[in-house]
């Protein structure tokens, strides 16, 4: 394989892990985030408005970390800074 | 394919500026938005339309949401946090006419928008608590936590920014990608998906500016 395929080949397995790992400790806190909300409207369904809110705003937090990987793993993919590096010259 | 997806197509150069799709369509957009709210206003009655219940409605929401978070009153904050959420919401489900693209899939609509919230917040809490009393707030619990609230400030704008672009434009990703490998009718399931994160997103967005807001304009009520 010549150094342009390995280029590809690297950044497309690089882009699927990066978002395959961020999505694991998104997933996990996410769903200790919705058992803790239903647990706590459980006991008191009088807050479930406050605590849906909270919860909303929450996994929004949450959530950005998951889209930080993805938007890294667009720029790998799509709008590489170092893909001017690669040879366009065809053999 | 590459990167069609990602950057927006230019339509006409003025010049040296290059006018992209996102312009035209953040024009249809808020061309829309201010034609309901001209209609909305002319027809304003005590025997409301469908369409001044809705506003109503949505304008009422807002108002309880940041009058529990401010202790006092929202009246200053609606216009733009409204704004916000109808803009954010109108622009991410334009992105499902066919032909057509969401204007926040382009990261600089959502930059932009973040830098409406980001200086917003010291506009509304000098307005709120004056000069001073704004500053004082950076050194409330600690001194020492004033470098970790000065990178904040900056942090959440970028985060405000990249959770929006990062949504819309995974969602249109995920619908181009099964477009192109399914065929005309497979990705109404995600579209249908995607109407729900769209307006979640608006509501996320603009309730994310009044937690913002208020960390600045809160009174204190000990």
């Amino acid at each position: 394989m010549d150094s342009n395929t390995w280029f590809a080949v690297v950044a497309m397995g690089v882009a699927g892990i990066s978002v395959a790992i961020g999505s694991i400790g998104t997933a996990l806190g996410q769903g200790r985030s919705i058992v803790a909300a239903m647990d706590a409207i459980a006991r008191q369904p009088d807050a479930s408005d406050r605590i849906s809110r909270t919860l909303f705003v929450g996994l929004a937090m949450i959530e950005s970390l998951a889209i930080y990987c993805l938007v890294i793993a667009l720029i790998i993919l799509f709008a590489n800074p170092f893909s001017h590096l690669i040879t366009t010259v065809k053999p | 394919m590459a990167g069609s997806e990602f950057f927006p197509r230019i339509v006409v150069q003025l010049g040296p500026i290059e006018v992209t799709e996102t312009v035209i369509y953040s024009l249809i957009v808020s061309a829309m938005l201010i034609g309901l709210a001209l209609v909305v206003r002319a027809g304003l009655s005590n025997r409301p339309t469908s369409w001044q219940i809705a506003v109503e409605f949505l304008v009422e929401h807002f108002e309880g949401v940041m009058r529990d978070m401010f202790n006092g009153d929202p009246r200053a904050c609606t216009p733009l946090i409204v704004t916000l959420a109808l803009f954010i919401g109108t622009a991410n489900l334009l992105g499902l006419v066919p032909g057509l693209r969401s204007p926040t899939g382009d990261f600089s609509t959502t930059a932009a928008l973040a830098v409406i919230v980001f200086l917003a917040v010291p506009f509304y809490g000098i307005r709120a608590r004056g000069v001073s009393g704004y500053l004082k707030h950076y050194l409330e619990p600690t001194p020492w936590l004033l470098p970790l609230e000065i990178i904040s400030e900056f942090s959440r704008t970028l985060a405000l920014a990249v959770r929006l672009f990062g949504n819309i434009v995974s969602e249109e990703l995920v619908i181009a990608v099964l477009l192109g490998i399914a065929g005309l009718l497979v990705p109404v399931p995600i579209m249908m998906l995607a109407v729900l994160t769209s307006l979640v997103q608006a509501y996320i967005f603009a309730v994310l500016a009044v937690v913002y807001l208020s960390a600045a304009v809160r009174t204190q009520t000990e």
